[in-house]
């Protein structure tokens, strides 16, 4: 029944998807030759306003109607203190200057005087993140509470239950467990809100319109540097005395890998897994939105070219979303279990390695 | 808004919400999620474990029992053995002791018939003599005049007679 559901919620997404998208590029190409004919069609730059972070919530543009959510900006000066305003204010087109401050070319908040502002505004990502992560608390919290009650203890578990246990089980003893050895339990809390934050982040900048917020490498950011001061507080002598004095080579051979090795810790491995989330998810968005962009590309040449490509690019789009919401888990447990696997190898060795050293360096 | 470089904005935010969603979360998701369902795998595996453990208590009972079985039936077999040898070796008792008392009356018998026989002969003995003498008497009553030497003559012949 869940599945058929969520079938459902699947063929709604994409019927919404697809209405959406199809008005707001038509609508943009309406406006486009309706006020200002000499600018052309710019797939680009397109895309990039739907993959980056914004100040608002921008839907479509109709003629001179404009579907925006405004959001709160909030801003930071040294010299002006604390300033919160809605980024209404700044226009429709970000054209207009408010109390000082002004969007800049790329779109980021600046003082008009020049002075630096640090720029703590509600975008479009962080609420989307807080509304994912709202529904993500009451989501786990009542399966919580179930489980505080019994059910699922002492009696089967019930709706949401069984859609999440099998993935926390999952993350259990196929991440944890197999990576951490005895002290998998220590590691748990962590690993599942690091899953399940990126899941359902990813999952929810699948729904047409909405922000893309793990393609973004402040998200990806903060969670792999959490991951990094995680795995730095797992690390035991042993492991510094590999970094620092790799044994079984030469001293001149030691001098070259101290810093190799001390880099290979403290950047490449949260590098590797904060680019690997942010490409993986940015790439599928824009994959989504150039097949789309092609019905445009190809309607800018001749109306029946792009009505006559529309199917084709449809049923790859389709296709692709498929992919995007297999990455969108496959993102999530790769993310979780490198952070597990390098949080064993910070903690491992020591007693048990004995049959030499199996430093393969996983990124 | 650069796509590759982070905005601190964002990085402040996503900050603040991942460590609040962890640690509520933690303290009302995960734990109570983990320990339900290690609860739940313990239960079940306890379970599973008794149920075998009462298995093989059941088979051991069975076994036992066999055992109690068949060691009352060798008791059995053992004990109408017995009792067939104690019947017989009573039997050949019996049959011993009558035998023997058989043999003993017989002999009394004898013994006692012999006696009597006896008795009987020196009564006939005596009685012989007696008609011998008497008869004696009455046929030499007239030929001899010495009696009593003629009773000693007459006595001695009787002795003499053998009646057996």
């Amino acid at each position: 029944m869940l599945a058929k559901r969520f079938k459902y919620i699947l063929v709604l997404a994409f019927s919404f998807f697809l209405t959406i998208f199809s008005v707001n590029v038509f609508a943009q190409d309406a406006s486009h030759e309706g006020e200002h004919k000499e600018e052309k069609l710019d797939p680009a730059k397109i895309i990039m306003e739907h993959i980056k972070d914004a100040h608002e919530f921008h839907f479509f543009t109709a003629g001179s109607f404009h579907a925006t959510i405004p959001l709160p900006v909030i801003l930071f000066s040294p010299t002006k203190g604390l300033s919160v305003f809605s980024s209404s204010h700044f226009g429709h087109e970000g054209e207009e200057a408010h109390n000082g401050y002004k969007f800049d070319a790329l779109k980021n908040i600046v003082a008009e005087d020049g002075s630096t502002v640090y720029d703590f505004s509600l975008t479009k990502n962080v609420v989307q993140m807080l509304l994912a992560l709202i529904l993500l608390v009451l989501l786990m919290t009542g399966i919580g509470n179930k489980y505080k009650k019994g059910i699922g203890v002492t009696s089967a578990p019930k709706g949401w239950q069984n859609a999440i246990e099998p993935v926390i089980t999952f993350v259990r003893d196929d991440v944890a467990k197999p990576n951490l050895g005895k002290k998998w339990t220590k590691y748990m809390p962590y690993l599942l809100t690091v899953f399940f934050f990126i899941l359902i982040n990813n999952l929810f900048g699948l729904i047409p319109g909405s922000a893309n917020v793990t393609g973004n490498t402040a998200f990806t950011a903060v969670l792999g540097i959490l991951s990094l001061i995680v795995i730095l507080f797992s690390t035991n002598s042993h492991f510094w005395a590999h970094i620092f004095w790799p044994p079984g080579v030469p001293i001149p051979v030691k001098l070259i890998l101290i810093p190799i090795e001390l880099l290979g810790v403290l950047v490449i491995k949260p590098a590797a897994l904060i680019i690997r989330l942010f490409a993986n998810m940015v790439a599928g968005h824009i994959i989504i939105l150039s097949f789309i962009s092609l019905i445009f590309i190809f309607g800018a040449m001749t109306k029946v070219a792009g009505w006559g490509f529309s199917p084709i690019s449809v049923a790859f789009t389709v296709f692709i979303y498929f992919i995007e919401i297999l990455v969108a888990f496959i993102q999530a447990f790769i993310f979780t279990n490198l952070t597990a696997v390098f949080i064993g190898q910070a903690f491992e060795g020591g007693h048990d390695d004995v049959d030499g050293h199996h430093d393969a360096v996983i990124i | 808004m650069d796509l590759l470089l982070p905005h601190l904005g964002l990085i402040f935010w996503t900050l603040i919400a991942f460590l609040i969603v962890f640690f509520l979360l933690k303290k009302y998701a995960w734990t109570a999620i983990l320990k339900g369902l290690n609860d739940r795998e313990t239960n079940i595996a306890e379970s599973i474990a008794s149920a075998e453990k009462v298995k093989l208590e059941i088979a051991q009972i069975k076994g036992e029992n066999e055992a109690l079985l068949t060691a009352a039936r060798e008791e059995r077999a053992i004990m109408i053995k017995e009792a067939k040898a104690t019947k017989e070796k009573m039997i050949a008792e019996a049959k011993e002791e009558a035998k023997t008392q058989a043999a003993k009356i017989l002999v009394d018998a004898q013994a006692a018939i012999q006696q009597q026989k006896m008795a009987a002969i020196t009564d006939i003995k005596n009685q012989v003599g007696k008609l011998v003498v008497e008869v004696s008497e009455k046929v030499l009553r007239r030929e001899l005049a010495n009696k009593p030497e003629q009773e000693n003559f007459i006595n001695q012949l009787a002795q003499e007679i053998k009646l057996n």
